[in-house]
């Protein structure tokens, strides 16, 4: 603690929160305050019983989440990210858009950083004739045109068959999508609840990804040759997707208090009290999964007695077991990156366990179906060798008897 | 649809109908997994190939060009059905053939064929019973495959395929009660067989209203199919369901809203980076 800080920082800015993992707290006045802005801090910078809440989200009861808590992505190996420009008028606007280089110099620094929580992979997709399904107002004041919020739901579905998202890959995609609108509905401008037309012009679904409208400037003179050539703005795009690649991931600035001013992480996109936060996050989440499917699996077996369990699908569960052992440990020692290391492990082995596909209870038979199955075909059939048993019983024990009295 | 041979046409109809409604609603092939257990449309009993009406007259052909079967005849049986739900598939299965669901996923399953007293028959030689597809349920509450599930069937004695569920969130439809035969609605005379059946027509109806922001409820779809056109007595439960149904509405299971927020924030780049180079 610096007894003063400098006064280079406003007035009303008591934390300073730096991009790697310190804070500077000004605090004037007595011990209590300066405990309070101490909790405030790692509140913010580590975890809330909320946050906590978040990541058991789907162990937790409904009634005590909080109505928007599931809606980050789900921990998982390895994203799929994908970039499409959609052009519903290629006859008005030839749009280029320089991905790859934007990739290059804007992404892949964040997906760096962010490349110890999972696997990204990164592709990009150019859509024609592909149009919202939503028709958007046009409003007089402002002469442009204006989508609203509550129409914003119905936009992503009519895109989505079309996107022929990833026959590929079993992981989760991210959608991000540039809209450039037709000559005849720009400029296009999204409203938020309020009626005001946002900034971003963009906005974003939980677990799916984002759209962004692009509007294209009208051509000065009427008679431009059409289609206009339109260079995108990459830059301004990829600021936009990356705060909304945050927000998916759970990393949002809404819940700081207003007097902290938090450091820019620059092209990285995101501290690293940032990135622990999610790295602890999703060790919890895998931990949980980890211990409830190893659960219901145990109960699976004991429901099913006659289950056979592969050598393989064991040394999986064992294997899953002391991965979550090892886990839990690290996790209580502080060792974020070897919890998290050893939490994915046991999240994997546990899944191949308890989705092996020699599970399926189909496969075993009850008892009392065996008994349904097998007594109408056997009892019909030893009905005659029973009664011919009990005959020829019954006539040695004549003959036994007989000779006794031939004698 | 479990069930084979030209005269279950209707079958066929019905489920290709519910198909093209919950497409239309909003729903993309990449959600939807699609049983057909025979090929009505290119069955060479068909006197109009390609094509599948679920209406008499031929008004509405429901097999268009938009029409992706994920398990078609001989693919549709017991166990990959199970397989489907309960996620224990083979890792080369493709991804259209798989039920790629989470916990915040609502779930829609619509069945319909054959069935008795416990059971629906698939492909005339095997059947599931009403054990095993609460079990199934189970497993998939127990990895949280989804946050909502719907379960509609339709066939005889439909309801006797509900009791048995155990899980949470569940609710379910069915066209008859135990001891009831579900119909069928019109025979056409130009194709030979029935059409369709009386319960998924009058949900079918029903569902023609409905458009992806509309705010019709569950309760309404309960009230489908009366006795008097339907003859047999549909039945639903709704114990498991943790919400009222009057507040559930028939989007959240027919149709795909989702939900969004808008984007305040911006990540501020230096625009003046040299582009790394690639590891």
């Amino acid at each position: 603690l610096l007894p003063a800080l400098t006064l280079s920082h406003p007035q009303g800015i008591s934390v300073y929160v730096g991009k790697h993992r310190s804070a500077l707290v000004r605090a004037g006045g007595s011990l209590a305050a300066l405990q309070a802005r101490l909790r405030e801090v790692t509140q913010v910078m580590s975890f809330t019983a909320s946050s906590i809440a978040a990541a058991l989200s789907d162990r937790v009861p409904d009634g005590q989440l909080s109505p928007d808590a599931r809606r980050y992505l789900k921990s998982s190996l390895g994203y799929e990210i994908t970039f499409s420009l959609l052009n519903p008028d290629p006859k008005s606007h030839t749009v280029d858009w320089d991905i790859e280089g934007a990739v290059n110099r804007y992404v892949k620094p964040v997906l760096d950083k962010l490349s110890l929580v999972a696997n990204f992979s990164v592709d990009s997709q150019i859509l024609y004739y592909a149009v919202l399904g939503v028709t958007p107002r046009y409003d007089k004041e402002s002469s442009s045109f204006l989508l609203s919020a509550h129409s914003l739901p119905h936009v992503i579905n009519p895109v989505e068959a079309r996107l022929g998202s990833s026959a590929a890959s079993l992981y989760p995609v991210l959608n991000f999508l540039l809209y450039v609108p037709e000559r005849s509905h720009s400029p296009l401008y999204i409203q938020d609840k309020d009626g005001a037309p946002v900034s971003t012009n963009a906005f974003h679904s939980p677990r799916w990804g984002g759209i962004m409208v692009y509007n294209v400037e009208a051509p000065a003179s009427p008679q431009a040759s059409l289609p206009l050539h339109v260079d995108v703005d990459m830059a301004r795009v990829m600021e936009v997707f990356l705060a909304q690649l945050r927000l998916l991931f759970g990393l949002s600035r809404e819940e700081v208090p207003a007097e902290f001013l938090l450091e820019r992480p620059g092209n990285e996109g995101l501290a690293d009290w940032e990135l622990d936060h999610l790295l602890w996050a999703h060790t919890v989440e895998n931990i949980a999964t980890v211990s409830t499917t190893l659960t219901s699996l145990a109960q699976l077996l004991d429901k099913i007695g006659n289950i056979v369990i592969k050598d393989d699908v064991a040394s999986e569960v064992y294997r899953a077991v002391a991965s979550v052992q090892s886990a839990v440990t690290e996790l209580s020692l502080g060792h974020l990156h070897a919890a998290f290391q050893a939490s994915k492990e046991a999240v994997t082995s546990s899944e191949r366990a308890f989705f092996d596909p020699s599970l399926l209870h189909l496969l075993y038979f009850p008892d009392d179906q065996k008994f349904a199955i097998y007594i109408p075909l056997f009892l019909p059939m030893a009905v005659p060798i029973l009664l011919s048993l009990a005959k020829i019983v019954r006539e040695t024990r004549q003959r036994k008897k007989e000779p006794t009295k031939m004698d | 649809c479990t069930s084979r041979f030209w005269f279950n046409y209707r079958h066929v109809a019905n489920t290709l109908s519910v198909y093209r409604s919950v497409k239309r609603l909003g729903i993309p092939d990449s959600h939807i997994v699609l049983m057909l257990a025979d090929d009505m449309a290119c069955n060479p009993r068909n006197p109009k190939p390609a094509t599948v009406f679920s209406h008499k007259n031929m008004e509405l052909n429901v097999y268009g060009d938009d029409v992706e079967v994920d398990y078609r005849s001989y693919e549709v049986t017991v166990e990959n059905f199970l397989r489907v739900l309960t996620g224990r598939i083979p890792p080369s299965t493709p991804r259209s053939k798989r039920l790629l669901s989470d916990d915040r996923s609502n779930i829609l399953i619509y069945m319909t064929g054959h069935g008795g007293n416990g059971f629906l028959k698939f492909q005339d030689s095997e059947e599931i019973t009403n054990v095993e597809l609460a079990d199934a349920f189970e497993q998939m509450w127990q990895k949280r495959r989804y946050n909502e599930l719907l379960f509609i069937i339709d066939t005889c004695q439909g309801a006797s395929m509900y009791e048995r569920f155990y899980s949470p969130n569940i609710m379910a439809l069915a066209s008859s009660q135990v001891g009831e035969d579900s119909l069928s609605h019109q025979p056409d005379l130009a194709i030979g067989v029935h059409l369709m059946d009386r319960y998924t027509f009058y949900v079918l109806e029903f569902l023609e209203e409905i458009h992806p922001a509309s705010q019709t409820n569950m309760n309404d779809l309960f009230q489908v199919c009366p006795k008097s056109l339907c003859v047999s007595t549909p039945g639903h439960r709704t114990d498991l369901f943790q919400r009222d149904p009057q507040n559930v509405l028939i989007t959240d299971f027919f149709g795909s809203v989702r939900k969004v927020e808008i984007t305040t924030e911006t990540v501020s780049l230096d625009r003046d980076v040299a582009a790394s180079e690639s590891k």
